[in-house]
């Protein structure tokens, strides 16, 4: 059934709003901040009143303005946006609260600019979440590149100048260059951008054409991280570690890849994916990009870049799953989508507070850490569970979803690179886990002073990291949400 | 052929003239001398419009008895009338043309094209 | 009164403008105002004649004549659907620079000032009328009213600005001399002025070669005016060097209007069957038009100053209007046609923009713009605004005319257009945030940036009269691209026949 309901624009609007708050209140820290928080409640608020009618099986939609003959800027509000939508929105709310601590410990400058577009990312997070067509989807898109760039470049120096110019070449220059040109082609060849379940091209148009469509959408979706396009991510972590965690948890790479799984499921459609050479592109690419990441993250040296080819093969997993493109493993790629989110923001929120309470970024140097500050990494270890994805995080399912889905339309090699993927993940998680608590003390490279983070900086990973585990017994409302859109029971 | 160009000569002299001032618009370095090939050329244009107007064994466009009132026995006056403003225009245009040079040799001291680059140096 | 709205349109302007040295001489104070309410005069007789227009069928028009001398005999005024949309954005763009203009051309110009206006208001004149007239002859007149002053206005500017003019005379004679040819060709072979009348006329001449000559002189003449690229060589130095005001009244209208005169003789002159199926020049042009976009980018990417590169810009955005119309499929023509609107205020946006920060840095260097963004957040936001534009990021209008010529280059198979608008989008990408990493970082590349030297500055914006008009105007561009199905639905479609 189809409900129409301002809603999702409320949803939008709330964090849009909190700007002005925020910046007429930027003097005082204690006011700026209840907005923030206020506007971060408010906004789940509304969306779990959303998600009661999305639950039900019914479709909320709403239409803001006709801006081309046969497109309008439109909200559609299914499971899969909802899904997006909620992970985003309770993850502000946490990474709200880590940014706080952090950027007051560290007395960061411009920090009413910072809330500011953190606010606007999220408005834009939203619009992508609940676009109903192909269109708006862009427009958000773009809006999201462009609020998230004073946040990428937040320290303002020589390093932060060089990974925000990367980050605006890859975002822009393919999003221009090949989504703009992509979505054109789509709509002189059918004539609408709007979603639907099964695809908007017909059998007319020539598999030459639609190869050259898919590849133009895969690879103009940067945010997704799909090799080559992938070197803005680790360029993007001069970033604060709150920043990072909302690019790869909350936000950023999040859209992307909802974009291109959005695409492939409502654009092409599973039905045009499976009967064609169309899925195996998608794979290829896809699979490569989990290979290729996964071998270089076992390199790296460097914690935080470490997590962001970690993050990168991850995201291709939800592409290939997408590729694969059955029911079952289209609603593990999408599951993944909020599995991922939340152990890779506890990672991240890990990395952080080792970095405030010690000053280390080598995982070369964290030998023996374990021991100093046990409850960070117990979080860390669950956090790289889910990665993996094994039991007792919420990782596990998603997986599992995924193995399940490329069993189901006999894509076997499929299931060997997700093998293949998930022991070297373990072989780049586990040596850093072995390495901080399996030592003798002489061996440890930290003295008994060290102790755990502060409080602001150690909450939000056991937050996220009790919800990972939580949601290994209780996915049930991501897990009904991505059930609900691709159709299984 | 031969006889077409003679029989319409004017319409020769008339590229003619614009060729050249074209060519003095376009070569001469010298500011003054581009500015009269802009005359040249637009008086070019007033030739060609005129000739375009006028007809054998016409007269101007005055009814006069002698003539009767068949339109074939007078020239046609909105070529001329045309031309009477594109006369203001061009002179206008040369106005400023030559203020402008007048302010240039002022400023730079000189009406050549290349002198002046040099100044810019 | 309400039958002469169309005559008013271009006498406000005329009359003050006119009157404007007699009144400076005795009281400098009140040219400022008074300009400025000729120019609402204007824009009130535009509003009433829009009113009448639309609740007239789509495809009708008001004319006025002149002198009531009926057409062929008299000169004819015309308003339809295409021409009032550019009548709205050349005295929209007029009033606002009017209002922005007051401290920037006192600062400049200081005595001049007064005199500054009547060239000014002069201008708006031979726009508009070059907009309105339906005569193809007036519209010659016009146009030189509108070159010679521009002329005057652009020699006031600074430096070089003198011989950069005297280029620009040389070239724009020779467009204005190159239309006045082609029209004498037409009169040749039709005896008429009236454009009306020439589409009467002329399907029975499609093969004569007089009216081919005409044409091709009528368009080369326009592109001479419009600084088609390899045209253009006149438009950078005069305009970069113009005074600002002047710069942001004529960079935004001057090259568009004469893409206008292009467009309605294709469309209302010649009819597309001429341009489209007599002619078969499509293709070679197309591919012209996208050189000079790439051109024209590539250009703007290699200057060190902030107007001069804009007015590289301008090359580049000429080539998509003009490409666009020669695609010869609808969409293509229709989004040349709402370029023309969109690009006006753009432009108007970015030059006003420069225009501030000129007014309050001093220079237009780009290393000069270090720390812009606390010291002058309105007006760069509104470049920034302006600057997407550009770029066509939605919901802006530059998204949406980029969408309409992509739409119409791919259904007229030109692939090598859709390469150049998407290069040039890039570049422009590259071009403004080029900008937003100076304003944001402070220095350039090769030295330490340090932001704690830039929170030292202090936030200092321009008078409220210059970012008012800037603010519209970047609201304007966002609103033409929420509105661009109206606008396509009640204006552009139905001038455009279908093909």
């Amino acid at each position: 059934m189809t409900i129409v309901s301002n809603l999702p624009i409320y949803a939008m609007l709330v964090s849009f709003l909190t700007i002005f708050p925020i910046i007429i209140f930027g003097k005082n820290q204690n006011v700026r901040e209840v907005f923030t928080f206020i506007a971060a409640f408010t906004k789940l608020y509304i969306l779990f009143n959303l998600a009661k009618f999305v639950l039900d099986g019914n479709v909320v939609v709403c239409k803001l303005i006709q801006v081309l003959s046969f497109i309008s800027i439109d909200f559609k509000v299914d499971g899969f946006g909802m899904l997006l939508a909620i992970v985003a929105s309770s993850l502000w709310i946490v990474t709200s609260l880590y940014s706080i601590g952090y950027m007051r410990s560290l007395k960061e400058h411009a920090q009413t600019r910072y809330f500011c577009c953190f606010a606007l990312a999220l408005s834009a997070t939203m619009g992508v979440a609940f676009s109903a067509n192909l269109l708006t989807m862009y427009l958000f898109y773009e809006l999201l590149s462009l609020s998230t760039y004073p946040l990428v470049t937040h320290n303002q120096d020589q390093d932060a100048r060089t990974g925000g110019r990367k980050y605006l070449t890859y975002l822009l220059g393919t999003s221009i260059g090949l989504v703009l040109p992509a979505m054109i082609i789509t709509y002189n060849l059918t004539g609408t951008l709007s979603f639907n379940e099964m695809g908007i091209f017909g059998n007319s148009i020539q598999i030459g054409t639609l190869t050259i469509l898919l590849i133009m959408y895969l690879f103009g979706f940067a945010k997704a991280g799909l090799l080559p396009f992938h070197s803005w991510l680790p360029g993007a972590m001069v970033a604060p570690t709150p920043v990072s965690s909302l690019l790869h948890a909350v936000a950023v790479v999040k859209v992307g890849v909802f974009c291109i799984v959005r695409i492939l499921t409502q654009i092409f459609g599973i039905n045009l994916l499976s009967s064609t050479h169309l899925g195996t592109i998608v794979c290829v690419i896809a699979g490569l990009t989990v290979l290729v990441s996964s071998l270089v993250a076992i390199s790296q040296d460097n914690l935080k870049r470490l997590l962001a080819f970690s993050t990168i093969g991850q995201l291709g997993y939800i592409v290939l799953a997408a590729g694969v493109a059955s029911k079952l493993s289209v609603t593990g790629s999408m599951l993944h989508i909020s599995m991922h989110a939340f152990g890779k923001i506890t990672l991240f929120f890990c990395a952080g507070a080792i970095y405030v309470a010690t000053g280390k970024k080598y995982i070369s140097q964290m030998v023996g850490i374990g021991r100093r500050m046990p409850f960070t990494m117990v979080a860390f270890f669950i956090g790289s569970l889910s990665i993996i994805g094994l039991p007792l995080a919420g990782g596990f399912l998603s997986k599992w979803y995924m193995v399940l889905g490329t069993l189901d339309v006999g894509k076997s090699w499929v299931m060997v690179i997700y093998l293949i993927s998930s022991f070297l993940n373990v072989a780049y998680f586990f040596p850093i886990i072995y390495k901080a608590f399996f030592c003798t003390d002489n061996e440890s490279l930290f003295p008994n002073e060290i102790k755990e983070a502060p409080l602001a900086a150690l909450l939000p990973p056991l937050v996220t990291a009790s919800i990972t585990v939580a949601l290994f017994i209780f996915p049930d409302i991501f897990l009904n949400l991505a059930k609900i859109v691709v159709g299984v029971n | 052929m031969f006889e077409y160009l003679i029989t319409n000569y004017n319409y020769m002299v008339v590229v003619f003239l614009m060729m050249m001032g074209l060519w003095a618009m376009i070569a001469k370095k010298n500011l003054v001398k581009k500015c009269i090939g802009l005359v040249i050329f637009q008086t070019g244009i007033i030739l060609f419009y005129i000739s375009m107007g006028a007809k054998n064994n016409s007269t101007i466009p005055i009814i006069d008895p002698k003539y009767g009132e068949a339109a074939i026995n007078y020239a046609n006056p909105l070529t001329q009338i045309l031309m009477l403003t594109a006369i203001v225009v061009g002179v206008a245009t040369l106005g400023v043309g030559l203020m402008l040079v007048q302010r240039i040799y002022k400023e730079y001291g000189s009406i050549n094209e290349d002198r002046i680059l040099e100044k810019f140096k | 009164m309400a039958d002469q709205f169309l005559v008013l349109i271009v006498l406000f302007p005329l009359f003050v403008g006119l009157l404007i040295p007699i009144i400076a001489y005795f009281n400098k104070s009140v040219v400022w105002p008074l300009a400025i309410l000729s120019l609402i005069g204007s824009f009130w007789a535009v509003f009433n004649t829009a009113t009448q227009l639309l609740k007239l069928d789509p495809s009708s028009s008001i004319s006025y004549y002149l002198g009531n001398w009926m057409a062929p005999f008299g000169i004819e005024y015309v308003v339809d659907r295409f021409n009032i949309m550019v009548l709205f954005a050349i005295i929209c763009v007029s009033l606002l620079t009017t209002i922005f203009a007051k401290q920037v051309i006192e600062k400049e110009l200081g005595d001049n000032a007064a005199n500054f206006y009547s060239l000014f208001l002069l201008f708006i004149t031979g726009l508009l009328g070059i907009t309105i007239t339906g005569d193809a002859f007036n519209l010659y007149v016009l146009l030189e009213i509108a070159s010679l002053t521009s002329y005057g206005l652009i020699a006031l500017g600074r430096g070089r600005a003198l011989v950069a003019t005297f280029n620009y005379l040389i070239m724009g004679s020779m467009g204005a001399c190159f239309y006045l040819l082609g029209v004498g060709y037409l009169f040749i072979k039709t005896g008429t002025l009236n454009m009306d009348q020439l589409y009467d006329v002329l399907p029975l001449l499609f093969d004569s070669k007089a009216v081919l000559v005409g044409f091709v002189f009528i368009i080369l003449g326009m592109w001479v005016k419009m600084a088609f690229f390899p045209l253009h060589s006149w438009l950078p130095n005069a305009y970069s060097l113009a005074p600002t005001a002047a710069a942001c009244l004529m960079a935004p209208l001057m090259t568009k209007v004469s893409v206008y005169v292009m467009i309605r003789f294709m469309l209302n002159v010649f009819s597309t069957e001429y341009v489209y199926s007599v002619l078969t020049i499509n293709n070679i042009i197309v591919i012209m038009s996208s050189i000079a976009i790439i051109a024209g980018s590539i250009y703007a990417l290699s200057q060190k100053n902030l107007k001069k590169m804009l007015t590289f810009i301008i090359v580049a955005e000429i080539g998509y209007m003009v490409g666009g119309v020669w695609t010869g499929h609808v969409d293509g023509i229709r989004g040349a046609i709402y370029h023309i609107t969109a690009d006006a205020f753009m432009t108007l946006c970015l030059f006003m923009a420069v225009g501030c920060i000129v007014y309050r840095v001093g220079n237009d260097k780009l290393e000069s713009l270090k720390g812009i963004f606390k010291k002058m957040p309105i007006t760069m936001i509104c470049f920034l605004v302006g600057g997407f534009s550009v770029i066509g990021i939605p919901p802006t209008c530059g998204f949406f005319s980029k969408w309409y010529l992509i739409s119409g280059a791919f259904n007229s198979g030109a692939w090598y257009f859709i390469i150049a608008l998407i290069i040039s989008s890039l570049i422009n990408a590259v071009l403004f945030f080029r900008i937003i990493e100076i304003g944001f970082f402070g220095a350039m590349s090769n030295e330490k940036p340090d932001y704690k030297s830039l929170q030292s500055i202090k936030f200092n914006e321009v008078p409220i009269n210059m970012w008012l008009p800037l603010v519209i105007v970047s609201m304007i561009l966002i609103i033409l691209g929420i509105y661009t199905n109206e606008i396509m639905t009640n204006f552009i479609l139905n001038i455009v026949p279908m093909m």
